[in-house]
């Protein structure tokens, strides 16, 4: 069997793509691809943990976890419509206007 | 009537509230009317009142009406209380009646000023003043209508306060008063933690059982009271505001500066007569700077040829005389002289005025001359005054002055007389001066001021025979000699006794060689104002060029008196001046460069703070989500390794 630990560390890795993705990435949407792995790992987690300790508890809380996560994708991308109308541009870099 | 002393300076406070809220929207006849009809009435209550004293026993003649306490604080208690006795009614008597005549003078002389509801509504607010001062029954209420005298005399110095010299004399006169003030205030905090209480009464009573006579304390109490006396009645060293003070208009000077005001002082040391007999020395040093007082300023009078400036030395020189007579113990011949000078004063204050009226607002005296005929009424009630101040019998000013100089004679010995005499000659001199070079002579005067040359309208001629009248006749009452006939004496006895042991020794003296001795006194009086006159003539009638010729043989006495023996700029140099480039000091360094910089400082150390950390702010997403990524290894390496 596949132990828990290489799920786990499946999950971490992810997680870290996840966010050398959100640091590094300059296009606005490939940075929310990031935030959305970053999610995804996390249920990775909960549906190992759940597995292994036969439990439902995390499963459930997938669910949870999907949901917001849709809803956070849903108003994020209306962000980024907004953005795009007002600068013509998606890259995170030239979106600075709260710098002093 | 007695209960209705409030009333006294309850009238001229209505009339300054009226004339201060609705003066400028009232005609200038309704203006006048009210301030000169509230001290009218303040004068009618201070005869009835008076007139109810009279009906007391001598003995009874000290009445006390409370108004209300106005601190109570522990041990320490102050009320709003009148003290009606001789000597309070005679002040409110003086204080109204030549404050009304002045207050109708005036309405004329001021009727062209822009400013007149402003005028009158100073005025009045003054006469409340001083009449609080005088029927205060307690050190504290005193000082109230002291202090609030001093604000009004700044007022009305002050009243054209777009001429720099007039305000600036309205500084020197206020600042130079809160000098002698200081002395007043702590010797007022003096009284109260030797006595424990501050009301004249309770004081007075307690002082013979609980100091020694000439102790130390009763002497510091009185020579602070006597330095308030200084500042408050122009005496050595805190004259100097006096003459300066001529600024303000001409019936001021004859209202504060020479019938009410400058009176204060005397009234006070008056009314603390048993405290300064219970301190020889310190009557000593009162009888001492009275009588320098009174030669120094005389003899600073003889050289000055602005008219205003000759009257308000000549106030300076009458006050010393007035408290010569209080140093030598004769505090009765001090308030008579206060108040024949009031009369005779405030008339040649007033000539003055009506002469300055004649000739476009003229105060040098060389340009004036020959105006006897053109102003025959100012002429004549002016050369009254001048016979008064001169001491001419049967005048007001001969009784009291005389009375002064007998008393200076025999209670303080021949040097206080030889100097009150050589005064009294200087005055004679300089008070003849004055009208020969104004009234006698050639015309001086200017050509086109000489058109307009014109007796004063009645409303301010009537005031003028009013005080001549006084002038003349107000003497009388004070008659020496005569068993009985000193009326004025006898009312004020109870309340300014005379020293105990000199009274007895005079009564138990021949009283013969007394009167003989007295009256040959007086003749000597006579006679030195009599050659005081006669020089005078020579001078300036018979000789006009002999003071001109004098003036240059004796250049260095002449210019030392024509400069006031430069006292101003004495006192400028040791006090004013290193005042004044301290407090430049404080401004410019203390003020501006610490006070301000450190205020300003802080501010700039926090901008400065926040140049720094404003660049945590880059609006770059992915820096803020480092940070938060820092912020979770840090919390999940505590959890980790730091359990």
């Amino acid at each position: 069997m596949v132990s828990l630990s290489s799920y786990l560390i499946l999950s971490a890795i992810l997680f870290s793509v996840g966010v050398v993705g959100f640091m590094l990435r300059r296009n606005t949407i490939v940075i929310f691809m990031s935030i959305e792995l970053m999610l995804s790992a996390a249920n990775l987690a909960f549906v190992a943990f759940s597995r292994f300790l036969d439990s439902m508890d995390g499963q459930i809380f997938v669910f949870f976890v999907m949901a917001v996560a849709a809803a956070e994708a849903a108003v994020g991308l209306a962000i980024i419509m907004a953005m795009y109308r007002a600068k013509e541009t998606v890259n995170a870099d030239e979106m600075n206007l709260m710098k002093w | 009537m007695l209960d209705y002393v409030g009333l006294i300076p309850l009238f001229p406070a209505i009339g300054f509230a009226i004339n201060l809220f609705f003066g400028r929207r009232m005609p200038k006849g309704a203006v006048g009317f009210i301030a000169c009809a509230a001290i009218g009435l303040s004068f009618l209550v201070s005869l009835l009142v008076f007139a109810d004293l009279l009906k007391l026993a001598p003995a009874n003649r000290s009445v006390e009406k409370i108004l209300y306490t106005w601190i109570l604080s522990g041990e320490f208690q102050a009320n709003i209380g009148f003290l009606v006795d001789p000597l309070s009614v005679v002040m409110m008597l003086v204080v109204s009646g030549v404050s009304f005549i002045i207050h109708v003078y005036s309405h004329g002389y001021m009727h062209d000023d822009r400013d007149f509801p402003r005028y009158f509504t100073y005025l009045n607010l003054f006469v409340f003043f001083m009449l609080v001062l005088v029927s205060a029954n307690n050190f504290l209420l005193m000082f109230v209508g002291w202090e609030g005298v001093g604000l009004c005399s700044y007022f009305l110095i002050g009243f054209w306060y777009e001429k720099k010299s007039a305000s600036d004399a309205g500084n020197k006169a206020f600042i130079v008063n809160r000098i002698g003030d200081y002395g007043f205030l702590l010797a007022i905090f003096l009284i109260f933690v030797t006595f424990g209480t501050i009301d004249f009464k309770a004081v007075f009573a307690a002082a013979p059982e609980k100091l020694a006579i000439g102790s130390g304390i009763i002497t510091l109490i009185t020579l602070l009271l006597f330095m308030g006396a200084t500042g408050k009645s122009a005496q050595i060293p805190l004259y100097t505001w006096l003459p300066d003070a001529m600024e303000g208009p001409t019936p001021v000077s004859a209202l504060i500066h020479a019938a009410t005001m400058v009176t204060a002082g005397v009234y006070m040391v008056a009314r603390c007569n048993v405290l300064f007999l219970m301190a020889p020395t310190a009557l000593l040093v009162v009888a001492v700077i009275g009588a320098a007082t009174a030669i120094f300023a005389a003899s600073i009078g003889l050289a000055q040829n602005d008219i205003k400036r000759v009257l308000a030395y000549s106030t300076i020189s009458q006050l010393g005389y007035m408290f010569l007579a209080c140093g030598v113990g004769a505090f009765t011949a001090g308030i008579f002289h206060l108040m024949t000078h009031a009369f005779f004063k405030a008339l040649l204050f007033l000539g003055a005025g009506s002469v300055m009226h004649a000739l476009a607002g003229e105060l040098d005296m060389r340009k004036m001359g020959a105006l006897k005929p053109h102003m025959p009424r100012t002429y004549w009630t002016f050369l009254i005054a001048t016979l008064a101040i001169a001491g001419i019998f049967p005048l007001a000013g001969f009784f009291s002055k005389d009375e002064i100089l007998w008393k200076a004679l025999t209670e303080g010995g021949l040097g206080f007389w030889l100097v009150g005499a050589i005064a009294a000659f200087m005055t004679a001199t300089y008070m003849f001066r004055a009208v020969f070079m104004t009234f006698h002579g050639k015309s001086r005067v200017d050509h086109e001021v000489a058109h307009h040359l014109h007796e004063s309208p009645g409303m301010m001629t009537v005031p003028l025979i009013l005080l001549a009248i006084l002038a003349t006749i107000g003497g009388f009452i004070g008659f020496p000699i005569v068993e009985g006939w000193n009326r004025f004496n006898e009312f004020l006895s109870p309340v300014l006794a005379s020293p105990p042991a000199l009274a007895a020794a005079k009564t138990a003296e021949a009283g013969h060689h007394a009167v003989g001795f007295e009256v040959a006194m007086m003749i000597v009086s006579m006679a030195i104002a009599g050659l005081g006159i006669l020089l005078a003539y020579r001078m300036y009638i018979k000789n006009p060029r002999l003071p001109d010729r004098l003036a240059e043989s004796y250049k260095a006495p002449y210019e030392l008196i024509a400069n006031k023996y430069w006292v101003d700029e004495i006192y400028h140099f040791f006090f004013v001046g290193p005042l004044i480039r301290f407090s430049v000091f404080l401004w410019k360094i203390f003020d501006d460069i610490l006070v301000d910089g450190t205020v300003n400082g802080v501010a700039a150390i926090v901008r400065g703070g926040s140049e720094i950390f404003k660049r945590l702010q880059t609006g770059y997403v992915q820096n803020y989500a480092l940070s938060i990524l820092v912020g979770v290894v840090f919390v999940i390496g505590y959890f980790i390794f730091g359990k």
